[in-house]
This record gives structure tokens, sequence and C-alpha cells, in this order.
């Protein structure tokens, strides 16, 4: 481990392997997320994708050691490279060069874009601060000039007007521009995204997904995309990991894992979705529920719902097992020998 | 009125005052009109602040109607009281968004689930063993019965609540998006398990929600609505494949498809802005200030609802001919 | 604290096992129900403060309870007309009187401990019943005037700020100077009031012109005490109002006042709860105050705060020590409801709940 962890192939900008968090709760440990790898190249967007509770918003958070009191990062590395080419492990580095990268070489898009404002000040304010953060000679008329420039990239209609307005005079849709375009303020590498969506009408839904495509194509920057609709990764993700308990169970291209899925949860979750171009009979449900994290069940965490369990499943936790070329699956089915 | 009618709404308004304004008002609901057959499903989809919410309360009499009528199994009951009104939900129920707050968190299952049978008094023989032999038609058991509400999981909840909206054997309900509260795969089941029940008591549902893949898939019929009116109405498929009304036709290409070819290849057509607010809406059209292909007169009057194919109705000025 | 738990379980326990001899299959269909008493039990003895207020509280309440029986003096007589050694000596202090009570007698010669016993009755018994009367009132304005709204509200609330703007001690005070010859008139005639009334409070049936000042500070901070409860009720009917259980009430066919009582009363009551336990503590001090002002029961009925205030006139070298201990009894009373209050809130707090549940559980395993 310690001979060469900073290495990255040249065009991934991040790179996380073996992550482990977890929660010290009253009742137990929470064994919130488990040996989960993945990496980023540039400009990709790569889809976390699964249900509540999955892991899939901590596991983002903990790139950059935003996970808070009771949890704990346990182990794992986070390789990232800096703008100036350096490449540093974010679970490692001092708090200082953190800060100088959170905001600004990596930025957050959360679901709620209300309670990441702060109504005291305007959009104009919240821009500038996030500029100042990380420049210190800049004067307050050239980061008004650049707030206004990026909220027009972000197509809020008369920027100029728009950019002395304090967060409740805003839309939702319009108050998740301008915390995309905060986001924007000093041209990070790495664009991470949780359930941007969530909370926003279907056609407003569209409109932002359209914009953080178009953005991502010009500043060629890596998108991480949290959600839990399968609809939306179909039209921008990349490469996706579909995430269960935890756990990576399956990861690959956007087509394999939608027109070839080989994990038993991807492949029930994807008929679960009703698709409304076809006619579909029948849903598939899974049965149960998701599992506790405190006491995960033993072997694979899928086993009790899955219809497929063997008798290897209940004792083995099964590895990434490659389907073909970047495709790979934690199921046991796979196994061949 | 078919003898197949359950439920017919005829020009239903419902307008709030702002407070502390005499003049503002919110006109949540404006004009609507629609039936829903005996065991078919009505879907009702828009974008929020539509106003699709407070239609479906509106249609249980939980709101009082500025002005309309709603008649039900050929009785109206707009101004039913007292006993009709008791009669009129005993019949009519409905299935709220969060099962969370849906069931009053300091009663037992049990408890939850004899209150309509106690208050209809209901001839059920033995409470325990009725309760028991209804628990199944939702998949759930004796053992859950005595628990209450936090000791179940998401899923559980909504099968209590959609438990307590058939037990007095109604023959319409309301389902106020009664799967958004809870997970993809947990809503599939949720979803199977109301069609079931459609089936076996041949309910009519009218089904609400902002979500339209589920809207196609569970329902025959579909309403869009936009700022408290119906501007397009007709069979799912019909509706989904060749919207007429501008705004359907932007809904419905924004909706994300769960299937990467057709989500790439599908052409791009974005409306522009968001839904005004239902404060004083526009005159003439209400979508006409983003309406790309508006023309003089949708400016200056509202466009009626017109068969223009088939039992397929649309409110737009486009398809109306002299 | 472990042993406080098990107290408790048994006699959870015990209640459960008398219903279920009562009506078989009890305790089956009502699982849940002990499983959260049996939390709120747990929660409670993990509590270190809620242990310690209860403690003082189960203290005040067997000394009320007990108080007048026990204490050695009656307190209609003064010594000092039999024991000339007592006379023109005001009240005694411990050292200077060897042989006599423990914190020394009052100016009549009577045991200050003896005395305070009387007011430890008295004291209890104003505060609870004030807020136990002022409180339901206070709610069922309350849960009209939110449920109904519009008009009704208007106006329930509205008395509501006029009572809340007035401040309660002058009202207190108006009233308590007004009504106690009217009262008094009542109960000359009336015998049964004049015994029920003196026994609730410990004292003779010949003090009915002292019962009257009890009664009249009784009624005035009744008066004062309901409109607190009134505007706390009214705002959370007004939130779980709106919430869908309420509604599909209505769809299950509740009438309104089965829907108030049923669905919306007890969602309310967590806050309620708390706020009147901490309202006993306020009541104890507010009619002790009242009493300390003169506006209470005189000569020769023990009140503290009447005690207090005699004690003041030989202030600080004769009776420092009377007023430090019927203070630290009225503090005693006033902390013990407080930690109780402030235990009671953690409890019914769903947020805390949640984990308490855990550890129970967790313990259980153990």
């Amino acid at each position: 481990m310690e001979s060469q962890p900073m290495y990255l192939p040249e065009d991934v900008i991040l790179k996380v392997e073996n992550l482990d968090v977890k929660f010290y709760t009253y009742a137990g440990v929470v064994h919130a997320v488990s040996n989960v790898s993945f990496y980023v190249k540039e400009g990709e967007t790569v889809a976390l994708v699964g249900e509540t509770g999955c892991g899939k918003s901590v596991t983002t958070r903990a790139v950059t050691r935003l996970i808070e009191s009771p949890g704990r990062i346990e182990g794992g590395s986070a390789l990232f490279r800096r703008r100036s080419g350096k490449v540093v492990d974010l679970l490692k580095i001092g708090d200082e060069e953190l800060r100088e990268i959170r905001g600004n070489e990596i930025a957050y898009v959360f679901q709620d874009p209300t309670s990441s404002l702060d109504p005291l000040y305007t959009i104009g304010y919240h821009i500038h601060e996030t500029i100042v953060a990380h420049k210190s000679k800049i004067s307050k008329k050239q980061t008004f000039k650049q707030a206004v420039s990026l909220l027009k990239q972000v197509l809020i209609p008369s920027p100029e007007i728009r950019v002395k307005n304090y967060p409740h005079e805003l839309s939702g849709g319009m108050r998740q521009r301008s915390v995309i375009a905060i986001g924007l303020s000093n041209n990070p590498r790495l664009f991470i995204a949780d359930e941007p969506t969530t909370n926003l009408d279907v056609t407003v839904q569209a409109q932002i997904l359209d914009l953080l495509k178009s953005l991502q194509e010009n500043y060629k920057m890596g998108l991480i995309l949290i959600t839990h609709n399968l609809g939306i990764v179909a039209e921008v993700a990349n490469r996706v990991y579909v995430m269960y308990a935890g756990k990576i169970v399956e990861e690959g291209y956007l087509e394999q894992i939608f027109y070839n899925p080989s994990h038993p949860y991807t492949k029930l979750l994807l008929r679960a979705v009703p698709d409304p171009t076809k006619k579909i009979e029948k849903l598939e449900s899974i049965h149960g529920t998701v599992p506790s994290l405190i006491n995960p069940p033993p072997g694979c965490r899928f086993q009790p719902r899955c219809p497929f369990a063997m008798e290897k499943c209940l004792i083995k936790e099964p590895p990434l097992i490659e389907v073909e070329n970047q495709h790979r699956s934690a199921c046991w089915l796979l196994e061949r020998t | 009125m078919s003898s197949n009618e359950i439920l017919k709404v005829l020009d239903l308004k419902k307008h709030f005052r702002v407070r502390g304004s005499l003049t503002k008002k919110v006109k949540a609901v404006d004009g609507v009109t629609f039936s829903i057959e005996v065991g078919e499903t009505l879907g009702v989809v828009g974008e929020s602040g539509c106003g699709k919410t407070t239609l479906g309360r509106l249609v249980l009499r939980l709101i009082e109607p500025t002005s309309g009528r709603i008649i039900f199994d050929n009785k109206d009951v707009t101004k039913a009281k007292g006993r009709d009104l008791r009669e009129y939900w005993r019949n009519a129920q409905m299935v709220f968004q969060d099962p969370h707050t849906s069931l009053d968190p300091r009663m037992t299952i049990a408890s939850i689930l004899l209150e309509p049978i106690r208050y209809y008094n209901l001839k059920v023989g033995d409470e325990e063993e009725f309760l028991v032999k209804q628990m199944e038609l939702v998949g759930l058991g004796r053992e859950h019965l005595y628990r209450y509400p936090h000791e179940l999981s998401g899923g559980q909840k909504q099968r209590v609540a959609i438990l307590r909206a058939i037990i007095t054997k109604p023959k319409f309900v309301v389902l106020d998006e009664p799967t958004s509260s809870l997970d993809v795969s947990v809503q599939a089941q949720i979803l199977e398990l109301l069609k079931d029940l459609q089936r076996k008591f041949n309910l009519a549902y009218m089904f609400i929600s902002h979500d339209i893949s589920v809207v196609k898939y569970m329902s025959r019929r579909m309403a869009v609505m936009y700022l408290g009116k119906i501007v397009e109405l007709g069979a799912s498929d019909d509706v989904f494949e060749k919207p007429y009304h501008p705004y359907s036709k932007f809904l419905l290409a924004a909706v994300p498809i769960p299937d990467p070819k057709i989500a790439r290849s599908k052409t791009k057509v974005l409306i522009k802005g968001e839904p005004p607010s239902p404060i004083n809406p526009p005159a003439g059209c209400r979508f006409h200030p983003r309406c790309p292909y508006a023309i003089e007169i949708c400016r200056k009057q509202e466009p009626p609802l017109l068969e223009i194919e088939n039992k397929h109705y649309a409110a737009c000025w486009l398809y109306h001919k002299k | 604290m472990e042993t406080i738990f098990r107290l408790l379980r048994s006699i959870i326990w015990s209640y459960a096992k008398l219903r279920e001899k009562i009506s078989p299959g009890w305790i089956q269909k009502n699982s849940s129900r002990i499983k959260e008493w049996e939390l709120m039990a747990y929660a409670y003895s993990r509590s270190l403060i809620g242990v310690i207020g209860g403690v003082i509280v189960l203290a005040v309440f067997i000394l009320a309870v007990i108080g007048p029986l026990l204490a050695w003096e009656p307190y209609w007589e003064y010594k000092i007309v039999y024991d000339e050694s007592l006379r023109y000596r005001g009240p005694c202090l411990p050292p200077s009187c060897t042989g006599y009570p423990l914190l020394g007698t009052d100016e009549w010669g009577r045991d200050i401990i003896a005395m305070s016993l009387y007011g430890f009755r008295i004291s209890f018994v104003i505060s609870i019943v004030v807020v136990l009367l002022g409180a339901p009132l206070g709610i069922i304005l309350g849960l009209i005037a939110g449920y109904k709204g519009g008009v009704v509200d208007e106006i329930i609330m509205r008395i509501t700020d006029i009572f809340l703007a007035f401040p309660g001690l002058v009202l207190a005070i108006a009233f308590a100077s007004v009504l106690p010859q009217r009262i008094r008139g009542f109960l000359e005639v009336n015998n049964i009031a004049r015994a029920f009334f003196s026994g609730l409070f410990g004292l003779r049936q010949e003090e009915y012109g002292q019962l009257a000042a009890l009664l009249s500070i009784w009624i005035a901070m009744v008066i004062v005490w309901w409109p607190g409860y009134a505007r706390i009720v009214r705002g959370s009917v007004l939130s779980v109002r709106e919430m869908p259980f309420v509604e599909a009430a209505k769809l299950s066919g509740l009438s309104t006042w089965s829907i108030l009582f049923k669905h919306i009363l007890p969602n309310v009551l967590s806050p309620v709860l708390v706020m009147m336990t901490f309202d006993i503590a306020t009541a104890t001090l507010f009619a002790a105050s009242l009493s300390f002002l003169g506006l209470g029961p005189q000569e020769p009925v023990p009140e503290l705060g009447f005690m207090i205030s005699k004690a003041g006139g030989y202030f600080p070298e004769r009776s420092s020590h009377v007023v430090i201990y019927l203070g630290f009894i009225l503090l005693m009373m006033a902390l013990g409801w407080n930690l109780l209050g402030d235990a009671l809130r953690d409890i019914l707090d769903p947020r805390t709940r949640r984990a308490i549940e855990y550890r129970l559980e967790k313990e259980k395993k153990k």
C-alpha cells in the first residue's frame, strides 16, 4: 500500500479504493459503506445509483471528509489529481490543503437548494464568498462581474438583477441553478451532484440535467451524479455504479448495466421501474426490505431478498467478478470454475 | 350520465382567499370536468402547484368546493351533509402520500383499522379474526396487528393505509401520490398490490402523481393538469404517444426514460421557465406566456376542452376548427 | 438506576397481569403498548436529573400527605400563652434556646419544623390544583380555537391575549382582595364544602376565614393560569390538524369531537404535560409570593410564604435560619418538578426515543 500510493493514470481525476465508513451509534456500529472502490475520469459522468440508505451519499461525502460524528472513515484511500497535477490522498492530507480543494477543485450540489443557501445573503454574495475563500487578492467588483457571467452560464434570465436577489426571491429551479453557479465559481475539476433534481418538477429537472451535461462538456470536469432515478441515469451517465446496502454490487458502462445487467439486484431494479415507452404487464417487485446495516446479513448482503440465492451466498461475500470489459458484478452466480 | 360512471365532476372550482388581501385569489382548481367509470383508473398528472392534490381532496369533500358539482353513483354529493356525507365517505376513500403521517402515531394498527368499522357500524363478526383476514389481503399478518406504526417499514405502513381505505368496501379510492415517498423496489410492490385489489373489488381509482411513468403504468386514462385546469385528457397510451396540448408535449418529453437508447435518441424539447403562481393566473389560455405556438386568441380567450380524436380531449386553440 | 427500572417494570407488568385477568388476551393485544411503557420507564431510569427530581417530588408528596398528621405541635396553639420563658423573646435562635426544637420557634413559640409540615400540604395542594384546573380549561379552549379556526379562533384567542397581556400578579392581587369575603360567607353556611376544603389543606374547620383567603388565591391563580395552555395547545393543534391522519379519520366517519379527543388531543399532549410539570413549580412559588405579600391566609395558618414574611420582621439577626430553611423547602419543591419536567421532555421527545429504544434492546441482549 505504502510503496506506490500516489500513482494515478493520466486521465483519472479521482480514484477511491476500499473506502470504509462506519457510524458509531447508540444502537451499534452501522456499516454504512464497506469496501467501496470507484474512479472518475476527466469529462466523464459517473452515476452512483441505489435506494435510500445504500450509502451513495455517504460515499461521496467521505471523499472530501464531510462525514460528521458519529461517522468515521475507517479505511481506504481517495487519490485526487489536483489542478497543479499533484496527486494527493484526500483522506490523509491536512485540513488546510483539504479546505483549498473543497469548493475550489471539488464542488458539491445537494438535494435541497434551499438549505444550501444562506437566506441572509444575496446570490452574488454567495459566489463572492466562494471565490474569495480561495483567492485572496480579488476585488468585490471583479467577483460581482464573475457572478453575473456565471449566472448567465447556468441560464438564469436577467442575471444582472438576479445577482442581487435573496434566495427566497427565487423559485426552486432558479435556486438550484444558483447553487450550481456557486459550485462552478472556481472552475472545479470534479463536480458532485447529490440528488440534484429530486425536489424539482419534471420539466425543471430536464432543464437542470441538460444544464449539467452542457456545463460538463464546457468545463471538462468529472461529474459524479448520485441518484435513485434510473431514468436520469439513462439520460446522462457514462458509467454506472449500482450500490446496495453499503456495497457496490455492479459496475460498468451505461449500456452494459442497462442491457446486460448481471447482478440479480440490478436486474430486478430495472424491471421494477415502469418504462412509459413500453407495454409492461407486471412490474417486478423485490420482496422484503433493505437490511439493517448494523447487523448486515451474512455472506452476500442481497441474499435474503434474492430469488437466486444459493448456499454459498449465505456464507461468503462475493467479490466483484468480471463479466465483460470494465463490467463487474458481485454475485456468486457469475463464478465459473 | 351513463350507468357505468361511478363519479362525475362538473365544472369544479376551488378558489382560496390569499391571507391579508381582499382581491387576490389562488385559483387552485378552476373549472374541472371529468368522470370515472366503475373499476377504471384515471391518472392525474401535473407539476407542483397545478392543483392535482387539491382536486383529489375536493372530490372527496375534504375541502369545500367554491362551485361546481360532484355526482357519485348517480347522487349529487356536492352539498351532502351529516349522514349523506358519511355514506359518501364510506364508498369513496383515500390513500395519502406519506404513510408516516397518515397513520396516527399513537394508535396500534388494529385500532387504526377498527375505526372505520366501528364508526360505520360494519357487521364483521369477530373483530380480530376479521382484521387478520383483511391483513392477508395486503400481505400483512397477525403479528403486525398490535404494533404501532413506527414499528413498521414505509412499505408496510402504506399497506396498512391502503387497507384502511378499502376496509369499508368502497367503490372509489383517491390515491394521492401513494408511492412517492417509497423506494423504487417497494414502489413496485405497492403498485402491484393496488392493481391486484382493483381487480378483486372492482375499484375505481383516481391516481394522482407527479411521476408520469407510474401514472401511465397504472391508469387507463390520464388527465394532464396545468394551473388548476385539465389541459389534456384521454387514454394513457394516446396521451403519452401523441400529446396534443403544447404543455403536455413538453411535460412528457421531460420524463426520463430508463432506457439509454431511447433516452438519448429522443428529441430534446425543453420548456422555458417554471410554472407561474396560481395567484391571479394569466388571462386567456394559462399556458400562453410560455407557449411557443401561442396565437392572438390564446391571449384573450380561454380554450375549452375539445374532443380532438376519439375520446382524446385537449384545451388548445390550435386544434379548434371553425 | 437499574433498581428503579426494575421497580417501574414490575409495576407495569403487575398492571398488565391485572388487565390480563380481567380480559384474557390483553397482554398480547397490547404488547406494543407495554413495550412503549417499558421504554419510557427505561428512559426515565437512565436520566439522572429525572430520578433526582422524581425522588424530591415523591418526598414532597409524602410529606404533604402525612405532614399535618406528623406535625407534633398543633399550629393553633400559641405556646407563649402558657410558657412564660418564651415570652418577649421573639423567634428563638437554635444555640440560645437549647433544649428547644432544632430550628427554634417562631414568635409565638411554635416549632418551625412542625409548622413547615403544615406548610407542605398547603403549597402542594395549591400548586397541583391550580395546574390541574387551569390546564384543562386552557387545553379545551386551545383545542376548539385551533380546530375550528375562523371567528371562533379569533374570539378565543383575543380573550386569551387580554388575559396574557394583563399582569398575572396584579390580577391575582385584585381577585385576592375582593374574593375572600364572598367565599367566607359561602363557607360559613356550607358545612360540606368547609369540611372538604379544610381536610384538603390539613387545617381546622374553624379556620374558614383563612380557608377563604387560600381559596381566593387559588381561584385567582386558575384565572391567570389557563391562557398559556390555550396558546400552546392551539399552536400544536394547528400543525396536527393538517396531518393526513386527521383527514383519514374524517373519512373513517369520525365526528369532529371524536377527532378532537381521539386524534388531536393525544398528539398535542406531550408538550402540555411537560409544561404542566414546570408550571407546578411556578405555581408553588407564585402562591407563596402572594401570601408573602399578605394576600393569603393570616394567623394562625402556617403557610410557607406567610411564615417567611413574618420571619422577615426579625431579619437577619434572629431569623436568617428560618428564612433559609423555608426558602430551601420552596426551592426543593420547585426544583423537583423542574427536574422532572426536564426529564419528561426528553422521554416524550420522539427524536431521543429512538436512541433509547436501541440501548434498551442492546441491554436486554446482554
